[in-house]
Order: C-alpha cells, then sequence, then structure tokens
C-alpha cells in the first residue's frame, strides 16, 4: 500500500548556484579521509592501521569498541599517509593517497537467501554497514537489532541539493540489489520514498520488494525525519533505520559484486563555487581540487554538505561519510550599517517583518555565513510550528532539552528527529539559537544515561 | 559610515576583557549592534546561512505598527483640551499642545525603562535585548495624558524590575510588561488613573459649560446605575459641544482616554500591519474581538442592566479593548504559545473583558485586568495542548 502525502509546512530555499545536470572536469581528488566525527555515535574509535600502511578499497580502517563487528573501511586503495588527532588526542582524520587505479578487497557475490544475522555481520564487516543509521539518534544501526522498517529518501529537499536519481544513473541493478538486501534485513518494510511533484524516475518506479511512497511540499519534505513521521512514526522503544540511495546502490555492489565500491557523485554547488555540476569521486574526497583556484580565499566559506546541515572545511578539507554535495558561498564577516533596519527583498527570509521583502521576490538568493543577528532568549513563538511538518512542539521540546526534563523530551518527541529534521528551525530563529547543536545534545542525554 | 566604526573601534579596547570599562562591555556591544548589523559568522556546524531577521527588526516592527496610535493620540489630546476649555484651535494647535504633553511622558518611559535594563544587562553580564523598544512605547500609550511624570517613572522601573528582570529578563517574564506598568499605577495611585478629571487638560482655563471628562466607560457605567439607556446616554454625552460618544466618535477615537487606547481605527491599523508581517498571532487577535463581542450578546440575552442591554458592538470600540487585544495581548512572550491555545487566551480575554466592565463596579475598563489574569492562565492552557500532544504521541505507540 504506497501512500501519498502531501505537506504544506516548510520552507524552500532558493538560492543561487545550482548545479546543472552535467557532469564537469575538474581534477580527481587524490586524497580520502574517513573521520570519525561524521559519527556521533561512535564512542571509542580504534585505529587499525599505522601510518605508512597500504590498503586496499574495503581494508578495515577504524572500528568503535562498543560495536566492533561493525568496520570502517578505506574507499579507496593507497597508502595511509596521516593519522591526524587534536586535542587530548581525539582521533580526527585518517588520511589515504588513493592509487592511480582503484583495487578492491574481494569477499565474492552475497547469497541473499541466508540466515539475517549472518547477513548483517557479513555486511557489517564489509565496508557499507556505516550507511545505514538508526532511528532514534540517527547513530550508525547495530546488526544486532532487527529494525521494525527501513526508510530510503529517494529525494532531497535541501538547499541546492543534487538530483538524486541523476546520481544513480547506470546504477538500477545495484540498487535493486540494495532494496532486496534490506528487505532481509527488516521484519517489516522498505519504504522508498519519492518527490510526489515529479513524474517518478525510472530507477524507482520498477523497484520490487519496497513500498513506493510520494511525498510532495517544501523542504523538509524530503527528509527522511518528515516521512518516517508520516508513515511510521518512532515511539519510545522502536528502532528503525534510514539509509540513502547511494547507501543502498553501495550495499548493491557488495551484494552482487562482493566489493566496497566507494564511489559516488556529488555535486558542486554554491555562488561561489568556480565550476557548478555533477563529478564522479570516492567517499571523503578532498575538497581542494573540486574549489579550484577559490579555495585559498579567506573570504569563502567551503561547505562539506548544504548549507543547512552542512559543515565548514577549510580548503584542505574533506567530505565526510554522508556527503553528496561542496557548497561554497562567500563569508559574511561584515557589519552591515543599519542592516537591521534597512529594507531589502534581495536578503532571504522567512520573515515579513517591516522591510524584509524578500517574500516578493520569487528569484534565487545569494547567501553568506553572516548571522543577520545575535543570540537572543526565545522570544516570538509559532515560528518553528510553520517548518515543522511532523506533530511535534518544536519551541517545547527544545525549552526541554534546554532544562534538561528527560520525561518532557521523551515525552515530546525526542526520538524523532536528528539534527537535520530541526536545520529549518534554526535558519528562521529570529533569536539565533543553535538547535541542531542543542537538538544532539538532548540525544546523547537519553543515550548516555 | 566609516568614520562610525573607527569610533566604535577607537572604543572597543575600554570595553574589552582588562579594559577599564569592561564590565560594561554588554553596554558597548548593545549600541554598536543597533549601528551595525554585527559582523558575527554561522559556526563550523550546524546551519551555515541564517535568515536576514532578527530580533531588532521583529521589535522595531512591533513599533511601526503603533505609531498611528501614537500620532492620533497626540492629536486627540489637543482636541479634548481645546473641547473642555470651549476654545478654537487649529489642528497645529492641537498637534502641538499634544505633543508638549505626550512626548515627556514617552520619554521618561524610554529613559527609566532603558536605564533600568542596562543596569540589569551589566550586572547580569547579559546582552541588552531588544523588548524595551516595544515596552517603551507601550507603556507610554496606556498612561493617561496628563499623570505627573514621576509616576511614569515609577511605574516604569516597578514593571521592568518586577515584571522582567526578577524572572530573568526578556523572554522570560509571565506578565505583559506594560499592563504591569498600568496595573502599578491603578492599584497605587488610584485617584490619578480613574475618575472624570485626569483624561482632559484644562490648564488655568474653567472647563466650558456641560463639559464632563468621564470616559466612555464611565458614561456606561453612570447611565446603567441610572437606569437609563446606555446607547442614548453616550450619543448625548457633551453632544451640546459636538463631542458626543456616538459609535462612530468612539470607533475614530475623538473621545477621552489613555494616550493611545481611544482610536479602534488606529489599533486596526496597528493589526493589519501586526498580522500582515506575521509578527503577531491573529488568531488571538480574532479571538479577542470575536470573544468580547459573543460575550456582549450574551450580556444582552441577560440583560440585568442597563449596561448589559448595550449593543455588543459597542463594546469592540470602547475603552482600551481595541488597544489591549491588538498590542497587548499578542505579546508572545506573555501570550500563549501553541496555535490552538492562542485561539483560546484570545477569546477569554474578550470574554473576560467585557464580564469585568459590566459587572466590576469599582473600575470599568475591564482589558487590563482581562489580559493580565490570562498572562496567568496562558501557561495552564498551553500546559493541556502540550499535554494533548504528548498523549497522541503515546497512544500512537500503544495502538
Amino acid at each position: 500500500m504506497s501512500k501519498i502525502v502531501k505537506l504544506k509546512k516548510g520552507f524552500d530555499l532558493n538560492l543561487v548556484g545550482k548545479a546543472p545536470l552535467e557532469f564537469i572536469q575538474v581534477a580527481a581528488a587524490t586524497t580520502f579521509a574517513i573521520k570519525p566525527t561524521d559519527f556521533p555515535g561512535i564512542q571509542r574509535p580504534k585505529v587499525l592501521v599505522n601510518e605508512g600502511d597500504t590498503v586496499k578499497a574495503g581494508t578495515p580502517i577504524l572500528l568503535d569498541k562498543a560495536m566492533d563487528q561493525v568496520i570502517y573501511a578505506s574507499p579507496v586503495s593507497g597508502e595511509v599517509v596521516e593519522i591526524k588527532r587534536g586535542d587530548k588526542r581525539k582521533l580526527l582524520e585518517i588520511k589515504i593517497l588513493a592509487d592511480a587505479t582503484v583495487s578492491h578487497e574481494k569477499s565474492g557475490a552475497l547469497d541473499l537467501n541466508q540466515d539475517r544475522a549472518a547477513l548483517a555481520d557479513k555486511l557489517a564487516a564489509s565496508g557499507v554497514w556505516p550507511n545505514l543509521i538508526q532511528r532514534p539518534f540517527g547513530i550508525v544501526a547495530n546488526p544486532a537489532d532487527t529494525p521494525k522498517a527501513i526508510f530510503v529518501s529517494g529525494f532531497d529537499t535541501h538547499p541546492l541539493a543534487p538530483e538524486v536519481p541523476f546520481l544513480l544513473q547506470g546504477e538500477e541493478r545495484y540498487f535493486q540489489a540494495g532494496i532486496d538486501a534490506l528487505a532481509k534485513l527488516t521484519s517489516g518494510k522498505v519504504h522508498l520514498n519519492v518527490d510526489g511533484s515529479k513524474a517518478v524516475p525510472a530507477i524507482y518506479s520498477g523497484v520490487k520488494n519496497a513500498q513506493v511512497n510520494q511525498f510532495s511540499g517544501p523542504h523538509p519534505a524530503g527528509n527522511v525525519g518528515t516521512q518516517i513521521h508520516h508513515l511510521d512514526p518512532i515511539n519510545k522503544g522502536d528502532i528503525a533505520w534510514t539509509i540513502a540511495p547511494y547507501g543502498v546502490v553501495q550495499i548493491g555492489k557488495f551484494v552482487l559484486e562482493g566489493i566496497y565500491d566507494a564511489s559516488k557523485v556529488i555535486a558542486l554547488t554554491g555562488s561561489e563555487m568556480s565550476q557548478r555540476g555533477y563529478v564522479k569521486t570516492f567517499t571523503g574526497a578532498n575538497v581542494s581540487t573540486f574549489v579550484g583556484g577559490k579555495a585559498q580565499a579567506d573570504s569563502l566559506r567551503i561547505i562539506a554538505g548544504n548549507v543547512l546541515t552542512g559543515e565548514k572545511v577549510d580548503a584542505q578539507g574533506y567530505l565526510g561519510f554522508y556527503h553528496n554535495q561542496v557548497t561554497v558561498i562567500p563569508e559574511g564577516k561584515y557589519e552591515e550599517f543599519l542592516g537591521w533596519l534597512k529594507p531589502s527583498s534581495s536578503k532571504l527570509s522567512f520573515h515579513k517583518a517591516i522591510g524584509m521583502f524578500s517574500f516578493l521576490n520569487r528569484g534565487e538568493f545569494k547567501v553568506d555565513t553572516n548571522t543577520h543577528g545575535e543570540e537572543r532568549p526565545f522570544v516570538v513563538s509559532g515560528v518553528f510550528e510553520k517548518v515543522m511538518p511532523m506533530d511535534i512542539l518544536p519551541t517545547y521540546l527544545f525549552k526541554a532539552i534546554v532544562t534538561e526534563d528527560f520525561d518532557e523530551m521523551e515525552e515530546l518527541g525526542l526520538y524523532e528527529v536528528i539534527e537535520e529534521d530541526v536545520a529549518l528551525c534554526e535558519f528562521v530563529d529570529p533569536s539565533k539559537n543553535e538547535l541542531q547543536e542543542l537538538v544532539r545534545h538532548g540525544i546523547e542525554l537519553l543515550m548516555y544515561n | 559610515m566609516k568614520l562610525l566604526q573607527n569610533l566604535f573601534d577607537g572604543m572597543k579596547p575600554n570595553f574589552e576583557k582588562g579594559g577599564k570599562w569592561e564590565k560594561f562591555h554588554t553596554l558597548y556591544e548593545g549600541h554598536r549592534t543597533i549601528a551595525f548589523a554585527p559582523d558575527l559568522v554561522t559556526k563550523s556546524k550546524g546551519a551555515q546561512i541564517k535568515d536576514a531577521t532578527d530580533l531588532k527588526r521583529v521589535m522595531i516592527t512591533v513599533v511601526i505598527a503603533m505609531i498611528p496610535a501614537l500620532l492620533f493620540g497626540i492629536l486627540n489630546i489637543g482636541h479634548q483640551h481645546f473641547i473642555a476649555t470651549g476654545a478654537e484651535g487649529t489642528f497645529l494647535d492641537k498637534a502641538i499642545f499634544g505633543a508638549l504633553s505626550v512626548l515627556p511622558i514617552l520619554i521618561v518611559s524610554y529613559a527609566v525603562g532603558l536605564l533600568t535594563e542596562f543596569t540589569f544587562c551589566v550586572i547580569r553580564n547579559h546582552p541588552i535585548s531588544e523588548g524595551y523598544l516595544v515596552t517603551g512605547m507601550l507603556i507610554a500609550l496606556v498612561m493617561p495624558p496628563f499623570i505627573p511624570l514621576w509616576q511614569v517613572a515609577l511605574a516604569t522601573i516597578f514593571a521592568v524590575v518586577i515584571g522582567k528582570e526578577v524572572f530573568g529578563g526578556t523572554g522570560m517574564n509571565i506578565l505583559n510588561v506594560a499592563m504591569t506598568a498600568r496595573a502599578f499605577l491603578y492599584f497605587a495611585y488610584p485617584a490619578q488613573i480613574s475618575g472624570d478629571l485626569v483624561w482632559t487638560y484644562l490648564g488655568d482655563k474653567p472647563a466650558v459649560d456641560g463639559f464632563s471628562g468621564a470616559t466612555a466607560l464611565a458614561v456606561a457605567y453612570n447611565s446603567s446605575v441610572d437606569g437609563t439607556p446606555v446607547v442614548e446616554a453616550l450619543s448625548t454625552h457633551n453632544a451640546a459641544l459636538g463631542a458626543d460618544y456616538s459609535f462612530m466618535s468612539m470607533f475614530m477615537g475623538w473621545i477621552p482616554g489613555s494616550i493611545g487606547e481611544t482610536s479602534t481605527l488606529m489599533a486596526l491599523i496597528g493589526a493589519v500591519i501586526l498580522v500582515a508581517t506575521g509578527v503577531a498571532s491573529w488568531k488571538i487577535i480574532v479571538g479577542g474581538f470575536g470573544g468580547a463581542y459573543a460575550m456582549g450578546l450574551v450580556m444582552n440575552a441577560l440583560q440585568v442592566n442597563e449596561f448589559m442591554a448595550m449593543p455588543a458592538h459597542y463594546h469592540l470600540v470602547m475603552g482600551g479593548l481595541a488597544f489591549g487585544v491588538v498590542f497587548m495581548a499578542t505579546d508572545p512572550v506573555s501570550a500563549a504559545q501553541t496555535e490552538l491555545g492562542k485561539w483560546i487566551y484570545g477569546i477569554l480575554i474578550g470574554v473576560l473583558t467585557v464580564i469585568i466592565r459590566v459587572t466590576n463596579p469599582a473600575y470599568p475598563e475591564g482589558i487590563m485586568l482581562a489580559v493580565l489574569f490570562m498572562n496567568v492562565v496562558a501557561p495552564l492552557i498551553d500546559h493541556y495542548v502540550v499535554k494533548a500532544n504528548k498523549t497522541r504521541r503515546l497512544q500512537r505507540a500503544t495502538v
């Protein structure tokens, strides 16, 4: 029974810097990194290689001693050139210099007609496993759990996000194999959620072993958290898994060919990106070649991911495990005379307060990283509710986290959200609070207490 | 602008850690961010871009929405003065007379209020919040035009300290700050804030024959005591002077009253600005007017006294109901914060206002007490709305 859900609440950020739907020629990235910080659930990371070791794609690099059956594998073959640590020896990056042609650890095709637990163990040891994320909490899934359902969002409504079907061209066979494997892992259904405002692309419409649901509406209609809420919401004690479409493809490749193929297509976007379009690379790629000559400028912000949930990286930084987009926008370190009062129709705003005429502007907005104001207590009410298409009261949830009231956090729905689900709240908040950080803080309180 | 920036930059070392005015750092930041939107950038994790609207812009929107009421109030005070003394006055005469009585109140309200606020910010090392931009204007607009300035100052200090700062400052208060100021005066100095004489300034001139400075609500109340129909009493009040209290003149606001409250039309213009900009909740405003009208109809059905028999729509234009519903009830901090809660909160404010008006013998104006009472009740309303949300989530789990 596929479902059709039409959402009204939310906000589409129409920004300058979309990537045209074509592959472009840029110098290939040569170094790649695994960053334990990409996986919020990792408690005790342990590096399995030393500097100078040679590895293949799929060679285990890292594991979490708290869940050691899951390995984090090298995305490429080559040499481990640096293990970068920060304060208190916190593990930051494991960098690998790639060979010209990638060779893989091979284990032979995977037979799906086997015990669920055995299948899960094989996937966990393959390198593809961290693509599976557990809800609640948004952490890497535990192979020992059986989720009540697995959710795949087949489209991305984040600002400047890549066209997901374009990323998956030519991967139809692997996508199907990945879905088949997922169907074995759950006791319930695999939900594939597609953009209901467009014709369903062939790669999704022909899929077997999954329930195809249609979602339409403004962002965050494409967020898997929103979709779960409307399909089969998470209650206390429930476990569901989510996975992005290219993760499904990676699982499919492991199933059919027995290799961890970390290749993926990413979008180069943003108003200051020197050349916009799509490029083929591998998970954890160094961004310096993508951003080209502009990389050095201090006046630019290079973002691994999108502008709402992404992460600032420096010119020699690396994409995260889950990122499929690089965005470059101007930094906003400037003072603006009476900036809080000046009328404008070119500054992006969800609000219509005096002088903010952006709601009349149907064009694309050029944005920078200025916060446009200082942090304040919560004053305005009813704003978060307008961008939250779930039956959740965001203001009360945030206040429950601020006051560290565990019962309230649970009862108000903290099991249903992770950072990306409140990213729009953080954007529209006139009091400029760091709400994604707050939600992660709340999740950690619930997880570790 | 470079000049101003350099001026700020020149002063900056004094306010930084180790500088001689280190303690007053928050005042420096407060003033600099008024002149220049700050050069802060987003953190390395989380949203990399932020909405161009901040709290300052939201607050200034409310201030702008109150300006029609302020300007009309200034003019009306002059107008009332010339009616009372029987003298001829041009538009300009009235405006100047009004401005001379209103501006000192406005200045005292802002100066005293901001000073109190700054003191707390320095002591607590809080950033200066924008809340007082609105509160300062509101306090002035709910004052009788000829109130002694020291009372304005006292009420302002009371409201800012007891109404807001003791709870933790902007965003934390339970009661609407401006209504707290007004309530303070009402209970501390009842003689100066009620009666027939405080609304109109006569100066050394005698009142013209037949003039009465009673407000519309007082007229209605008195006629109710006398047993005469309220509408008749209102329309004949000061009629010889061409200043009756007909529905239309009350709607326009050419009647005595607090500085900003008399004109329903100006409050509605403010309401249009607030709702169009999305700053105030239309649910509270519609609920407030709707609740008052509905309660007026109920009172019509009961008809125990003449005031109850007054047509329900008169309630909407008398006294401070319109001003209170549009500018006071919609204060997002002290109002209900859930969407359903806003309906309940707004409707009950309207209902309570009318009940207080027609049944309370001591004080015919109900909006002040209604708003304050509902401020106190709002968290309770929200509690049940939030509880319903939790229950839905819980039921979902057990189905």
